[in-house]
């Protein structure tokens, strides 16, 4: 499997070492996309896991126990499409290709798949058609 | 002989339902297929089209009359102020205008999330909007204070006046400099990290009348989704640029002022735009008819974003302070195709304007023509084309397309 999930941290939590553990005790490989922990202490990590199937539930099991939350990237980032005015400018201010417009159409498109939710294009798109659900 | 057709004949075709229109994009191959003087035969009309941040827009607004009667002197719509130095009740909203409580850039880059365009897209959308008048109160206006949520039916007249828009031609935006900037070019990467530009080229209303032989004032035209008109030259309307051999201007040059009807809008065509880092804007659609009288309106309309070159302008020293400096100039044909070559660089281009948009209402308003319920006016005065408009400053002013 490769899969690209958020974690989320509870404070209480944003100390430990999750990220050791995954590839220590689960044998996954890693990458991480992006980090961050907000004034209130709570953690958010968006990650590239790829490793066996069975080792991958293992571990959203015992990070689940150990009070984080995980949800795919997918549910992450939002392509408001009835917003969206196909303007193009997110086509340069993205990273990941996930936004691209389409030619000879000039009809932009979002792939969530190429998505790592660097959230780049929410403030750049002037229509504010990109939207973050945590 | 030559091609001559009059207003007439051709609104005649269209009341009959026989009118030929064809988009500024389409008559591109209909003119190399058919060659110039059988298509201007055979085309009556050809519509264009822009959908673009267009700062100079505003709308007035004619509130509605408490009792007992007021003379409002200061307004504000959902938190945004409306200018009220005009009759009792009339307000004039303009797109930029901030809403009052926004930290503006005091944390920069500012998000501008709420504004003038905003309230505008609210008010034509049918959303209820807040507002909150005072005034010094006087013995035939004696009220000082009056709150009230308002939907666009409880305001009398709501004349959407637009005092530039649809820029003919526009600067390409770069960025030399080592930080990032926020424009309303949108995000200009350092290093020429990237290149913003913003009108549709080929199918952009002025670029298909560059000496404006069709458009001048009282042409009728799709405004915000419906009817409005060109009531004057736009601001900054300038004709002293150099120009190509097909009489397209490489500058910014000519621009409109257009009037229309909010209450016929739609918030489809007028949307409230952020630009982080700038402020708050109002993104117009208009499409203008080009009536096909001879053949050399004809080969005007034909232009191709091969033959449309915008001048590169760098926006952390050229632009804003004056210098009138161009990096380079670039073709449509080469902006659009993602990539474009400033002294030897690779660099990625991206619009502002969207061209699916601007195709989209050129589309609407040939159907408008083709089932004939919209004639072409021919204008009550001509544009400026001659004489150069007084400037004080350098051709490349401006602020918004
Ligand atoms: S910047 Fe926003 S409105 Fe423009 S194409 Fe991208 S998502 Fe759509
Ligand atoms: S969040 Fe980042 S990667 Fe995802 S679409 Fe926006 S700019 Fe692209």
């Amino acid at each position: 499997m490769k899969q690209k999930i958020v974690l989320h941290f509870p404070s209480a939590v944003v100390e430990q070492p999750f990220i050791y553990y995954l590839v220590k005790d689960f044998n996954l490989v890693v990458n991480i996309l992006k980090a961050e922990i907000n004034p209130r202490k709570e953690g958010r990590i968006v990650l590239e896991v790829s490793g066996d199937d069975q080792r991958y539930e293992e571990a959203l099991e015992f990070l689940q126990a150990n009070g984080l939350r995980v949800s795919s990237l997918r549910q992450e980032i939002i392509w408001n499409e009835e917003r969206c005015t196909h303007c193009g400018a997110c086509s340069v201010i993205c990273p990941s290709g996930a936004l691209v417009l389409q030619r000879p159409e000039m009809l932009i498109c979002f792939d969530e798949q190429k998505c790592v939710a660097c959230e780049h294009c929410l403030k750049a798109c002037p229509a504010r058609a990109m939207e973050a659900r945590f | 002989m030559a091609v001559e057709k009059s207003y007439e004949e051709n609104n005649a075709r269209i009341r009959k339902g026989e009118a030929v229109v064809v988009t500024a994009e389409e008559v591109i191959p209909f003119v190399k297929e058919k060659g110039l003087k059988k298509a201007a035969e055979l085309v009556d009309v050809v519509t264009t089209g822009t959908f673009s941040p267009m700062c100079s827009s505003g709308v007035f607004l004619n509130l509605p009359h408490p009792k007992p009667r007021m003379k409002m002197s200061k307004v504000f719509l959902n938190g945004v102020n409306a200018y009220a130095g005009l009759a009792a009740v009339d307000v004039y909203l303009g797109a930029t205008e901030l809403a009052e409580y926004d930290p503006a850039n005091r944390i920069f880059p500012g998000e501008f999330n709420y504004g003038g365009g905003h309230v505008i897209e609210d008010l034509v959308a049918g959303r209820e909007v807040r507002l909150e008048a005072t005034a010094y109160g006087t013995d035939c206006y004696p009220r000082r204070k009056f709150e009230e949520w308002i939907t666009l039916k409880d305001i009398g007249e709501a004349i959407l006046f637009n005092p530039r828009n649809a820029y003919q031609n526009y600067n390409v935006a770069v960025n030399l400099s080592d930080r990032t900037l926020y424009t309303y070019m949108g995000v200009l990467k350092p290093k020429m990290g990237n290149a913003n530009y913003s009108t549709a080229g080929q199918l952009s209303p002025l670029f298909n009348d560059p000496l404006f032989k069709t458009i001048g004032l009282g042409t009728k035209i799709f405004l915000g989704g419906g009817i409005g008109y060109v009531t004057w030259h736009g601001t900054q309307h300038n004709l002293d640029v150099p120009r190509s051999a097909n009489g397209v201007p490489r500058r910014p040059a000519g621009t409109l002022a257009v009037t229309g009807d909010l209450k016929q809008m739609s918030s489809k065509w007028l949307r409230g735009m952020s630009f982080l880092g700038y402020g708050p804007t109002l993104q117009v659609g208009i499409g203008i008819p080009i009536p096909i009288l001879n053949e050399e309106i004809l080969h005007f309309c034909a232009v191709t974003d091969e033959e449309i070159y915008a001048p590169v302008v760098d926006y952390s020293e050229a632009y804003p302070q004056g210098t009138g400096e161009v990096l380079a100039e670039v073709s449509y044909a080469e902006l659009k195709t993602g990539k474009i070559c400033i002294n030897g660089r690779e660099v990625p281009s991206a619009p502002l304007s969207s061209y699916a948009k601007a195709r989209e209402i050129a589309t609407v308003l040939k159907k408008w023509i083709t089932k004939g319920e919209f004639l072409l006016t021919p204008p009550a005065a001509p544009l400026p084309t001659d004489e150069p408009t007084k400037f004080k400053t350098e051709k490349t002013q401006g602020g918004g397309s």
